[in-house]
């Protein structure tokens, strides 16, 4: 590998340096009829749209993309993300014309092949989870988790329990949940993990009480180990009338082993860009099914689909009055179902069981390749779940090489980096999932990487913090972005 | 396999109906060099640009696309996208809260005439956080906004008001003299925009004296498939002022090591991963793959194309109309001038006519009915480019048989 | 890390500074070992004059480019001015963090509350004793 290669010659200029006044593509425009508008309703100044031709367009998106690292092109160890292989096949079948051509108001008449997927995926995810009813409107894993924070606070408000208003999380959550617990404007309570990453008993004992409203649990933990303390945390908490919530952010460790549902978790949410293998798409879209226990059943998300007898229709205001409302437009990223359920359905019951066996083993195989080869596990006495967290702590202090000069040096060597700086918790932590997709060639390959920039962090760290070297760009000036805001194109003046 | 055989049965079962349906959905063509490009691996299994040395075609595309979006609105600066546009217009709400300061009412205008399920998902994604929403009704015979309604509310502390245009009738509302009584009681104005209807209508960013404050709508007309409900993407554009209590992630350009030109995630210390409880939103993504859609969809067609489109809609929808108000029993309820959707009032309920076109292969519309009892029994229709005059004429046969009604003279 | 702390100004658990200004005035900002924790600053926001703040509110917002923090009100009072010269030079925070780098001027409903605060030596002790 060549690290003087400049990254120059792959920039690609911005669109609008492209355009040329009256250039178009014709032929992708209806012709000119003339509308009739009120000329002080009317636009003055045409919009800053660019002018090219649809090939010069075809290849400035195409050299665009070729910029970017994706799954179908490296790996990804990104703990917390499951950044699994996206088959093409759900991509292909749920791209049918009849499904893209659905329009969501048109009478379900027209749309029982449809309903009948949504609503066996509902059936699926309830039996994976172990949850009594599914709501698959939350549009992305932050929605869901508002979804289930929205039905505990409704559930306590219909029974009249005004006083619970507090969210307990542990402080090495997802930053969505506490997050998602004021939006809720809920009151968010953070307790202590322990040094061996389980959740701290007497802090939880201290804080639950009348106004406990529930607690957010990820589990297997973001510290990549599993929650042992489980059962104990649900005596304690339904004992003091809150209720569980299951983040399920990292449901890929359990898949097939043990449900959420027979823990006593009261609500899940489900990320099927994770779990079940839709595309991230550059940053969505996602879709943040969730699941209910019995007492939750009344407040779910509409709209839901139901069944009656042979035909399918959506359940809205009038079959569940008590509902948390509606959280999109319609009824939530459908075209992301579609590839959930193909997944699923191609996956199948036994292949499910598997997911959760292989991705637990390629983390375990990874964390051994990774202890042997002297790198310091952040819990040492504990096996990894689906991913584990390494910290560079001795690296950090030996040679000044952080977590981030790793992650950044690694971009060299054709592996994204793994999550860094999460959890806050773990000083200098790279968080490592390899998922159940990847072969035993790529787990190698980013364990020799990870061995070779250790030699570099010993022999010159300066190499390391100039990183990356081969990419289009170079690290950048986030300050200057963030100080001198440049937000959009504008034309030379 | 048997998953394909499986998809493609169902998929049969639905069909391809003529689609006459848009009530926040629109059915324009799209350039398959869109879809084409979106689907390519890199773009498709491209995680969230958080490493941006290995992320600069996403984050250039968000650039491009904040532009694009910024210019459509009128509005200095964009973010890349949110879920779609009713939760959009949740967070607008929640973000006027932030922004106005100088209101502690936490009081919301909310005209009847805005899309109502928008309505409903402002209140259960805002309703938690002690918002107060309040309804402004419409005028029976225009369909717009009542300003008396409006006026009714001079001098109170109102934190923000919500304008749509076209209206969820398919009516073009007086932005101008609602925006300037908003500001004159120190509101902020929140307008709700269909991006197609911006190639021809006046953009928020000069509606009244000085534009309004916060502007958000559905991308989904930009490139996006009809796809059953979604995925879309709602887009979300203010003043620079506002920036900072602006939700979801943007992207600014810089330099790099080199001095170099390139893009990354800023102001991301608004965000959750960081703020955790005290963020601006618990969101953590843009619609990433449908937002590239859109910023390919844009490119292609142009300003041109994008005015094409707009007006082609505008008057094949005017077609539509006076083709089915031919029709005995079949009205359009309200007079002043529309973009590409009308209400029209039947004799019958508009149910079962719907069920009987459906059987004849033609979504002739949404049912208003249940949303607007006061309406009667009202038919909200829309017509786009895709739509010929052979189409329309097809729509107004069926229309006519199913009502079984002889055509008027 | 180098720990600036100024003898005559009191201090807040939260890294807040207090100046007591000959005319009873105070002047507000936080301490240079809050800018080094937050890294290079790239805005801030300052409360607007007339405002009426109590003890403990959170009433400016420093942000840099890895984390957004609230400042709290150390005292309670009237804001007298914000330093409108951060709009454009938030890194004077950075580099002159008691002096430039000031956040906001305030008349204080009681002057004697500065007495509660820490001073040099008990703020000194506060930076020990969380560096261990």
């Amino acid at each position: 590998m060549s690290d003087t290669q400049s990254g120059a010659a792959q920039r690609e200029p911005t669109i609008f340096e492209l355009s040329r006044p009256g250039r178009g593509a014709t032929a992708q425009m209806p012709p000119p009829l003339a509308a009739q508008v009120p000329a002080e309703l009317r636009r003055r100044r045409r919009p800053l749209l660019p002018e090219v031709s649809e090939l010069q367009a075809v290849r400035h998106y195409t050299r665009l993309s070729q910029l970017n690292f994706s799954i179908d092109t490296h790996f990804y160890p990104l703990g917390s993300c499951t950044m699994k292989y996206n088959p093409r096949g759900c991509n292909q079948y749920a791209m049918l014309p009849e499904f893209l051509g659905r329009h969501p108001l048109a009478p379900v008449s027209l749309g029982q092949g449809v309903l009948a997927c949504l609503h066996e995926l509902q059936e699926m995810l309830k039996e994976v989870t172990g949850m009594q009813g599914v709501s698959l409107t939350p549009m992305a894993g932050a929605q869901g988790e508002f979804a289930g924070v929205a039905m505990i606070r409704a559930y306590h408000r219909a029974r009249g329990d005004l006083a619970r208003n507090e969210i307990i999380v542990p402080e090495a959550a997802h930053g969505t949940n506490p997050a998602t617990a004021s939006m809720c404007g809920m009151k968010v309570i953070e307790i202590p993990c322990n040094a061996e990453g389980d959740c701290d008993l007497d802090a939880l004992r201290n804080v639950v009480g009348p106004n406990t409203a529930g607690i957010m649990l990820t589990n297997p933990s973001t510290l990549g180990v599993f929650e042992r303390t489980i059962a104990d945390i649900e005596k304690l908490v339904h004992a003091a009338g809150g209720l569980l919530y299951y983040d399920g952010a990292n449901l890929n460790a359990i898949l097939g082993k043990v449900r959420p549902g027979d823990m006593g978790f009261d609500v899940i949410h489900m990320n099927l860009h994770k779990t079940f293998s839709t595309p991230h798409g550059g940053g969505g879209p996602g879709a943040g099914a969730v699941g209910v226990g019995a007492r939750l059943l009344p407040y779910l998300p509409i709209p839901v689909v139901g069944r009656d007898g042979d035909t399918y229709r959506w359940l809205d205001e009038r079959d569940l009055p008590a509902s948390i409302g509606r959280l999109s437009g319609f009824m939530g990223n459908a075209g992301v179902l579609l590839r959930a359920y193909i997944y699923m359905r191609m996956v199948g019951r036994e292949g499910m069981q598997r997911i959760g066996e292989y991705a637990t083993l390629n983390a375990n195989y990874l964390l051994a390749r990774f202890r042997q080869a002297g790198f310091e596990p952040a819990y040492p006495s504990r096996r990894a779940t689906h991913e584990f967290i390494l910290t560079m702590k001795r690296e950090a202090r030996e040679h000044g090489a952080t977590a981030m000069d790793f992650a950044k040096r690694l971009l060299d060597f054709g592996y994204h980096a793994p999550t860094t700086y999460f959890p806050l918790l773990v000083p200098e932590c790279l968080l490592i999932e390899p998922t159940e997709t990847e072969a035993k060639e790529a787990l190698d390959g980013f364990v020799d990487a990870m061995i070779a920039i250790q030699r570099e962090a010993a022999a010159d760290p300066s190499r390391l913090k100039g990183a990356p070297y081969t990419l289009p760009v170079r690290r950048l000036d986030d300050v200057r972005a963030a100080k001198q805001l440049d937000l959009t194109w504008k034309p030379a003046a | 396999m048997e998953i394909g055989r499986l998809m493609s049965e169902r998929a049969a079962r639905d069909g391809r109906p003529l689609n006459f349906i848009g009530a926040g959905a629109y059915e324009h063509h799209i350039p398959a060099a869109v879809w084409a490009i979106v689907t390519r691996g890199e773009i498709y299994s491209a995680y969230t640009p958080y490493q941006a040395e290995a992320s600069q075609g996403t984050l250039q595309t968000i650039y491009e696309y904040q532009t694009m979006i910024a210019s459509l609105t009128g509005m200095e600066v964009s973010n890349a996208s949110l879920y779609d546009g009713a939760s959009g217009l949740a967070e607008a709400c929640l973000m006027a809260v932030r922004a106005n300061r100088r209101s502690k009412s936490l009081r919301i205008l909310m005209p009847k005439a805005v899309n109502p399920t928008y309505r409903k998902c402002v209140h259960a994604i805002a309703g938690n956080q002690n918002l107060r929403f309040e309804e402004v009704g419409f005028d029976a015979a225009s369909g717009q906004t009542a300003f008396d309604s409006l006026a009714r509310h001079t001098g109170e502390d109102i934190t923000a008001v919500v304008i749509q245009q076209p209206n969820f009738f398919g009516t073009l509302e007086d932005v101008d003299r609602l925006t300037d009584w908003a500001h004159k009681q120190g509101a902020l104005v929140i307008a709700v925009v269909n991006p197609t209807s911006l190639a021809l209508l006046k953009p928020p960013g000069e509606w009244g004296e000085h534009g309004v404050d916060i502007a958000v709508g559905e991308g989904q007309p930009l490139g996006v498939p009809l796809a059953a409900g979604g995925p879309y993407f709602g887009f979300m554009t203010t003043r620079m002022e506002h920036v900072r209590q602006m939700p979801g992630r943007i992207v600014g350009r810089t330099l790099d090591l080199d001095g170099r030109p390139g893009f990354t995630l800023t102001l991301q210390a608004r965000e959750q991963h960081i703020r955790r409880g005290k963020a601006t939103s618990n969101i953590c993504t843009n619609q990433g793959l449908l937002m590239s859609a859109a910023t390919i969809y844009l490119a292609i067609v142009g300003p041109e194309g994008l005015e094409r489109v707009a007006s082609a809609s505008m008057a094949r929808t005017a077609e539509l109309v006076a083709e089915l108000t031919r029709i005995k029993g079949v009205r359009e309820v309200f007079t002043t001038p529309r973009f590409h959707e009308a209400l029209l009032r039947l004799e019958r309920p508009v149910g079962p006519v719907l069920e009987e076109l459906a059987r004849r292969g033609i979504a002739g519309g949404y049912d208003a009915s249940h949303d607007y009892p006061e309406l009667g029994q009202a038919l909200l229709i829309c017509a786009t480019e895709t739509k010929t005059t052979g189409d329309i004429a097809n729509y107004a046969s069926a229309l006519r048989a199913v009502l079984g009604t002889a055509r008027a003279a | 890390m180098s720990n600036n702390v100024p003898a005559e100004l009191r201090y807040t658990k939260s890294h807040e500074w207090v100046r007591k200004n000959p005319d009873g005035t105070a002047t507000i900002g936080i301490t240079d070992h809050a800018q080094h924790a937050l890294g290079d600053l790239v805005f801030a926001e300052t409360p607007e004059s007339g405002r009426t703040l109590a003890a403990g509110e959170a009433c400016a917002v420093v942000e840099s480019v890895k984390a957004a923090s609230d400042v709290y009100a150390p005292l309670a009072g009237t804001v007298l001015e914000g330093n409108g010269g951060l709009a454009d030079a938030p890194e004077k925070i950075n580099t002159d963090p008691y002096g430039e780098g000031w956040l906001w001027k305030l008349k204080p409903a009681a002057i004697e509350d500065l007495e509660a605060l820490l001073d040099a030596s008990g703020y000194q002790r506060l930076l020990a004793e969380s560096a261990e």
